[in-house]
Parts: C-alpha cells; structure tokens; sequence
C-alpha cells in the first residue's frame, strides 16, 4: 500500500472560491491522497446496501496530532500520533450499521461494508449511482500556514515566553505547565446518494494551568484557547490573553469562600455561561432524544418555552470557531440554526436520521469523533442573542445571589431535565452590587424551568474560544459555547449551611 | 492477538529508533477487536463490529523526550514517523529526570496466569448477542403503562497488549470483556421523562449476568418517581457501589506522582499523617485472578504488587512512576493503581439505611467538581431522603458541598458490598455531616 501524502494544505484551497471547479479539484485530490478510484468506492457503496438498507456512507480520515508540553520552565516533552483509516454506515430506516477499517485496500473495505450492511436484513440492494454531486462551498477556516510547515524547534519558544509571562505576571505563581496542541484532518466523504465531499480541518488548542501559592495556601486554575485555525493563531496578544487570564483566575482564587448554599437568582456573566445554553437546552434539542420521545423537550416543538425576547443559535459557520464545520460528517453543509426564536422553540439538531423521521432538512449537526463512530445529532457553537440590558442593570436587580463567571464542566440528564455546572470562580450579589469572589461550587437546575425563569439579557455578548469538548455516547465533539449576561432567577447553588 | 510478526515489528521499530539516534526506546503494540448490539424497543437501533491495531513508542534522544503512535504500521512509515519523532525530540529542552526505570524493577515473568481472557471469546455468536440484549428489552417491555423507551444493548471486546524496553523488559497481556446493558425512559411528572439503567460486565461470558438487567433497571426508575428537592441542611450520607468510587477518584489523583511534583494535591506533604477517618483503608490489590484491572506490571513494565494505600486514615504511598521518582528524588513505587480494596463491613446498603434516622441515600451523581489543591468539592446528586430507616422521598437537583479530607474524616461506617466488576472494589459507605443544598 502506498505511503499516505504530506500534510500541506492542498493548493486549491488557497484560492477557494466554492465553485464547481474547486470541489473537483479537491474532490480528485482527495481520490489520490486517499489512494482510491470511484469505481472502487461504488462497489464498496453497493456492498454496504446489498442486503437492502436504504441509504450508505462511506468517511474517510487521516488526522495527525502533535503536541508539546511545558513543564517546571521548560518545553521538555513532544508527542504525536497519526490515525488513519475508513468507516461505512449503513441505514436502514431509523437502524443503524457501522464498522470501520484502518485500511482502505478494496478488500478491507468491503469487509467493512459487508459487516454494516447486516443492518438491513433483505436479499437484495439497490444500483450504485455516480458519484456526481458536490456539496460543501464552505470555507470558515481557510489556513495561512498549516501545522505541518512548523518544527517543534518553531512552536517551542511560544510557550517557553507564555511560562515566563506567568511567572512574570505574579510573584506567587509556583509552577505553571503549558501544552500546545495542533492536530490536521483530512476527510473525504460520499454517499449512496451520488455526493462527495473533501474537507480540510485545521485545530489549534493552547492552554496554561498555574499553581500559586501564598502562605500556606495552594490554588490553581487555567486559561485555554482554541480555533480551527493554522499557525497564524501563534500570535504574542493571544498568548498574553492566555498569560493574564490564567494569573488572573488563579490570583482571585485565594480570597474567595464557598457560599451558602440554596435556591437563589444567578447572574450567569457573559462568554463562558454559554455552558448553560449546552447543557440546560442544546443537548435536550438534538433531535436523536426527541425522536425517540426521551427528551424533556420532545413535545415542545413550535412551543414557547421562555421570554419573547430570546433568541439561541447553534451555528456551524463562524470563521475559525472551534465548533465550525464547512461540512457536517454527514455531507450536510454548515450553517446557522436557531433553536429558540423569539421565545418559541423553532428546531431540534438533526442529523440525517432525525431530519427524515421529521420530515425536515438535515441542519448540519451530524457529526462524529472520527472514523470510528457513527455520526450522531451533536452542537457546534451554540449561543443567546444579545438583549436589551447592561450587565450593571441586571446585577442592580439581584438583593442575594451569585454571579457566575468562569465553568469548567457540565451535565445533563436528557429526559429528567436536571443539568448542572461548575463555577470555578464567580463572586457573591449583595444588594445589587458583586462583593465577595466565591469558588469551587457546582449548581443545578432544571432545563425547562430554567429557560423560562430567564428574566433579563444582556447586550455584552461573548463567544467563549476555551477548549470545550462535548461527551456523548462515548464520543467526544469540539464545540463552543457564548451568551451575553443574564439573569436566572432561580437555581440551587452548592455551598456550605453553617 | 499478538502474532510473532506483531512481535518482530515491535522488536524492527526499537532497533530502528536505537540506530538512528535514541540512547532508549520502549515499544508497545496494541490490537483488539470490538461488538455492539444496541437493541431500543425489541428492535435492532445500531450494530457496530470492528478491530483496529497501534504501535506507540516512547524515544529518549540526547537527554530528550518525546511519546508517538500510529495505527500506519507499514515498516516504510513506521521508518519516516520514528525518524521525524527523534527530530522531534530533538528541539526539546533536555529533562535528565527521563528514563527508562531501572531494569531491576521490571517484572520478570513467571507468576501464574492473571486469566483475562476468555478462551470463548471468539465462539459467542452474534444472534446469541442480539438475544441477550432483546431478552433484557423483554424484561422492561410491557411491564409499566409509563414506559416510554426500552434500550438495551450487548457490547464485547478483545485487547492484547506486547510491550518491550530497549533496556530488557518484555511483557505480553491480553483480556476480553463483555457488557449487557438496560435503560428505561419513563413518564413522570410534567414533561418530565425520567430515566435509569443498570448492567453488568465481566471478562468472562459465563458470569456475565444476564437475566434480572432489565428489570433492575426499570425498579431504580420507578422508585425514583416524583423526585423533589429538599431542605438544605448538614445530614449524614449513604452513596452506593455504583457512585461510590466518584469520590475517591480526586483523592486518588491526589496522590500520583505527577501531582505531588506539581504541588497540584490536597494531600501533598502528608505521606504517614493521618488524614482522614479511622476506617479509611484502601489497599492496591494488583494480582487478583479473573478480576478487571489486575495486572503483573505497569505501562513502564514496572511490577505491581500489593500495596497499602491508606491505613486507618493514614496516607502510606503515593503513585510514582520513574519520571517523578527521578523529579523528586524520592523511590519510586507504581506509576498508578490497579484494583483498589478496602476491608468490609457488616452491612449491605440495605442494612446501611435501616440503620439511619436521618439523612440522604445518593444514587447518583450529575456533574460537579472538585479543586486539586485544597480538595474543595460540590457535586450534583439525585438519591432519596431517608427518615427512620426507610426511603421516603425521592429526590433530584441537589448539591453536596464540601472538603475531600473532612469528608472522608467523616466516614461513619464501610459497607460489605463492593461490584466486583469493577477495579475499584468499594462498598456502600456512609458519611456523617455532609452539606446538603436544595430548597
């Protein structure tokens, strides 16, 4: 078999324009970086329906990941790794068949499609047709330099100068570890109904974590940021936002208490807040829970479900944003979806499946972790439009409550409705005004009650670039999350009684 | 499996990476094969089949360290990714602290079969598979006017491992596993559609459970219907064998020697001091026949063997693996544990709760944190309300909030029932004063 190709950014890309011209360039690149032919890929397409499933795709991957790690002052660790190989799904109705290969010699692949091809359960397949049509105009994450036109040797003083920005920013700081991780996919996609795809997706992660220490006091916190994006992201502001930030949420840290705890109104600041947008509404809104009727929110399509003057988006299109895609991993282009429209819910996240069972159009949400897992309904950036007030006027309202303003992590039971996150630092409201920073607290609520108990938005909205990733069903998803400020008027904060 | 050309390519890729520049090299070579049957309301929803292969390798080059994988196991490749990881690496600052453990802390071989693997694992056909799982469907299907959705589902796996050192250690392992599965969604209050499930797996498929999944799973969501939020207030805590090792995980990584370098730990400084409860004994049990976790060696190739974690409250060991032994200059032990054991009670969860007056029985966990270095803590938790000895208020969206170390100095009594399917063998426990919030 012959040796994988480079990883440079394809030349077509430079000047992309989404024209017909450019999708068979990249289409014919992919063929050939990929080592297979149409004819093949028909046959492989005919295998996969040859018990009478309804529909086959088959996703293509090669992924190369680099990291470097900084630990004790110095950039003194370097890892990679490479993942290569090919999936085949077969649908038949609602039923799903997958399997995948780390091979893309015509054998093994038919092996693969014949093991998916189980799902269905005739005698008989359907015609291949020609791979004829295009999708994917998309081009939200053009690439300047790509990952591969840089040694260790060039990406290591960056986070040697953002370990001795820290240190620089805060005599306390003790230890700070750093990594920076870049990871290139290429993907190439079709379908048994005639469409290819090829798509090339850039990933940048950077993160600092710092340990300070005053008296006998430790705390740590940390700052990341992530982009589909190429080196150009390696800029001296970015890493100086990281630097700040991590020194910042770390410094406050050591004067903050755990509040009592209760029923009480949450200001949830803007940017990362947006986790509760995730958990408390985006994942009850795909369309996998709610076809099968298990989501709190299976019944409420075309519903209102909050105040008139929300709005929410998943969007799959903003440049660079670590949740964009060009293309879903179903061949359903990226785009804009509002969720809840002007207080009433106006879509669930489909992938293929759903989008049938509903008899809408898919809206670009099928996506998977690799070419090991089958796609499934997942968010991309999900966000709230801005509102009519200030952060100050919304605060002002609030006699005894907890502003929250940095989260680590996030759940939610789909069909209780219960979800939950961790304020890593926020401060206390007391009498309109942020007095004591409090920490360390986890608060839960309930989806549908929380939505409608959304009394005031912001007009300061911010889409938070950390490294959020997604967990379900045992895959992990790149997305992000922004809200401007708002108030909940009721949730249960985590704290202490006496 | 791991075939003899599997072992002569790991073999090929050390001696390449030995030739062209690496003073040490550790290789290891991994391939498995996986199943799963997902079955929602008697019907087939997914299948998935697949086996997949990796060579990872680890290069110290000059004093520099860098770890590799790939699953492009074709020697022409394998030539081109050793040769641009020792470039790699090349860039690095030098960290004398990387090596290779000392050959003498290897394991040796000799000791008698851990029995992993199951010599069945190829003959368990797959319709048998897809009954399994209907069979639990069956078990839920039905038999409640509420039922909303039945899922089950039937997984298995294969895993063999070949490791070598460029320093003399070779070492083989290989398991086999398999999963049944059940999850009920149900109608409850409003729109409410609660949900729970329950399972069982094992490496054998001849103590796999297989009749009762089903319908455990539709008794733990029907006990929990009409779940409220209570007072807030300091009450004592039962949490399950399900949920329980939750808790230990953060005092767990509390002690891996990567933590304790980083002065990223709660319980740093505190080898021998005595910081939680009298009855928090935790032991490494590492060579437990037939059990999940159990192993001869670790990652480095280093052996295990039978460790005291927390006598009577007392911090014995930390994890160390060579890199942070050579950090700290401290010995190093086992970079980390393989199946935790603590010695059991007298009761079982039931007896727990007869036992209590007051308090919350938690059954499970939804989301939460903790912070490494002070070991602060607050977890969402669902259970039930416990009044004189019997469950009788389901309740949801409530937090506990806390210290790791005044929590497990409050570990009030051990139960005798730990899942023996899983590599942390902890029983129901019982917590005295633990902060509650809801209403």
């Amino acid at each position: 078999m012959a040796m994988i190709g480079s990883l440079a950014v394809p030349s077509f890309l430079g000047s992309w324009t989404g024209s017909k011209e450019d999708k068979a360039a990249a289409i014919s690149f992919a063929l050939d970086y990929f080592g297979i032919n149409e004819t093949d890929l028909k046959k492989v397409l005919a295998a996969a329906l040859e018990k009478g499933g309804d529909y086959a795709d088959l996703f293509f991957e090669h992924s190369y990941y680099n990291n470097i790690g900084l630990q004790d002052g110095s950039v003194n660790r370097a890892s990679s790794s490479i993942d290569f190989g090919m999936g085949v799904r077969v649908l038949a109705g609602n039923q799903t068949g997958y399997a995948y290969v780390e091979d893309v010699a015509l054998p093994e692949m038919l092996k693969a499609a014949h093991t998916a091809a189980r799902i269905a359960t005739g005698t008989s397949g359907k015609a291949a047709v020609n791979l004829t049509e295009l999708p994917g105009s998309n081009h939200f994450y053009a690439v300047k330099t790509a990952w591969d036109e840089l040694s260790v040797k060039e990406k290591t003083p960056y986070l040697q100068k953002l370990n001795d920005r820290i240190f620089a920013l805060d005599n306390r700081v003790t230890k700070v570890s750093a990594g920076l991780g870049d990871t290139t996919s290429h993907i190439f996609f079709c379908n048994s109904e005639g469409q290819m795809f090829y798509d090339y997706r850039p990933m940048v992660t950077l993160y600092a974590q710092c340990i300070m220490t005053e008296n006998d006091k430790i705390e740590n916190s940390f700052a990341s940021r992530s982009f589909r994006m190429g080196a150009e992201f390696l800029t001296d502001e970015r890493m100086e936002e990281v630097a700040q930030e991590a020194v910042r949420k770390t410094a406050l840290l050591f004067q903050a208490i755990k509040p009592k705890g209760g029923e009480m109104p949450v200001v949830m600041g803007a940017g990362g807040s947006g986790i509760l947008l995730h958990e408390a509404i985006g994942h009850t809104f795909e369309a996998d829970f709610n076809r099968k009727n298990t989501s709190i929110f299976a019944d409420k399509l075309n519903k209102k479900v909050c105040d008139e003057h929300i709005n929410v988006l998943d969007d799959g299109t903003i440049p660079f944003n670590r949740g964009s895609v060009n293309i879903d991993d179903e061949g359903v282009e990226g785009q804009k979806t509002y969720i809840v429209r002007e207080g009433i819910l106006t879509s669930y996240l489909h992938d293929r499946i759903s989008a049938k069972h509903y008899g809408v159009r898919p809206t670009g949400n099928g996506r998977r972790e690799s070419f090991r897992m089958m796609p499934i309904p997942r968010m991309r950036a999900t966000y709230m439009e801005n509102g009519n007030y200030t952060e100050e006027e919304i605060i002002s309202t609030v006699k005894h409550g907890i502003y929250a303003a940095n989260f680590t992590n996030g759940q939610v039971q789909i069909g209780a409705g219960d979800f939950t996150f961790f304020v890593k630092d926020g401060y206390l409201i007391e009498n309109g005004k942020l007095t004591q920073p409090i920490k360390d607290i986890n608060i839960i609520g309930n989806g549908p009650k929380a939505l409608a108990d959304i009394t005031m938005v912001g007009n300061n909205y911010k889409m938070d670039n950390g490294t959020w990733t997604c967990g379900k069903d045992g895959q992990s998803c790149p997305v992000t999350c922004g809200m401007p400020s708002a108030l909940v008027s009721k949730l249960t904060v985590g704290g202490e009684n006496e | 499996m791991i075939s003899a050309e599997h072992k002569k390519l790991a073999q090929w890729a050390m001696e390449f990476a030995l030739k062209n520049g690496c003073q040490a090299a550790r290789v290891s070579l991994y391939n498995g094969s996986n199943s799963s049957y997902e079955i929602r309301d008697k019907k087939i929803d997914r299948l998935q089949q697949a086996s997949e292969n990796a060579l990872a390798i680890t290069l110290y080059v000059d004093g520099k360290y860098g770890n590799y994988s790939t699953n492009r196991l074709q020697k022409v490749e394998l030539e081109k990714f050793i040769r641009n990881g020792i470039e790699s690496a090349r860039f690095l600052a030098e960290d004398k602290a990387r090596t290779l453990p000392d050959a003498s802390l290897y394991y040796k071989g000799g000791n008698p079969n851990l029995e992993l693997y199951d010599a069945k694992f190829e003959t368990v056909q797959p319709d048998n598979k897809v009954k399994l799982a209907m069979d639990v469907c069956d078990e839920i299907m039905g038999k409640d006017p509420r039922i909303i959705s039945a899922e089950a589902s039937y997984s298995d796996g294969d895993n063999f491992s070949y490791l070598i050192a460029s320093n003399g250690f070779e070492g083989e392992s290989r398991s086999s596993y398999y999963s049944l599965y059940g999850g009920v969604s149900i109608k409850g209050d409003g729109d409410a559609r609660p949900q729970d499930y329950w399972y069982d797996s094992s490496l054998y498929f001849d103590t796999l459970e297989k009749a009762g999944i089903g319908r455990k799973a539709l008794e733990r969501v029907t006990r929990k219907l009409g779940q409220k939020k209570v007072a807030s207030g300091k009450m004592p805590m039962i949490v399950d064998n399900l949920n329980v090792s939750r808790l230990l995980s953060p005092v767990l990584n509390a002690i891996t020697g990567s933590a304790i370098q980083q002065k990223n730990s709660f319980l740093l400084d505190k080898l021998n001091e005595k910081v939680f409860g009298d009855l928090f004994t935790l032991t490494d049990e590492p060579h437990l026949p037939k059990a999940v976790g159990a192993r001869y060696f670790d990652g480095e190739g280093v052996a295990t063997k039978r460790l005291p974690i927390f006598e009577n409250g007392v911090l014995k060991t930390y994890f160390i693996d060579t890199y942070n032994a050579n950090k700290l200059g401290v010995p190093q032990t086992i970079s980390s544990p393989s199946i935790v054991t603590m010695p059991l009670g007298t009761k079982d969860l039931n007896g727990l709760v007869a036992s209590l007056d007051k308090g919350i029985l938690v059954t499970g966990f939804n989301g939460g944190n903790s912070n490494s270095t002070t070991g602060d803590f607050s977890f969402g938790i669902e259970g039930f309300l416990v009044e004189n000895g019997q469950l009788v208020q389901p309740v949801s969206e409530m937090n506990i909030t806390g210290n790791l170390i005044t929590l497990f100095g409050n570990l009030a009594e051990v139960g005798n029932d730990p899942r023996l399917s899983s590599s942390r063998r902890i029983p129901s426990l019982l917590f005295s004063d633990v902060n509650f919030s809801g209403l």
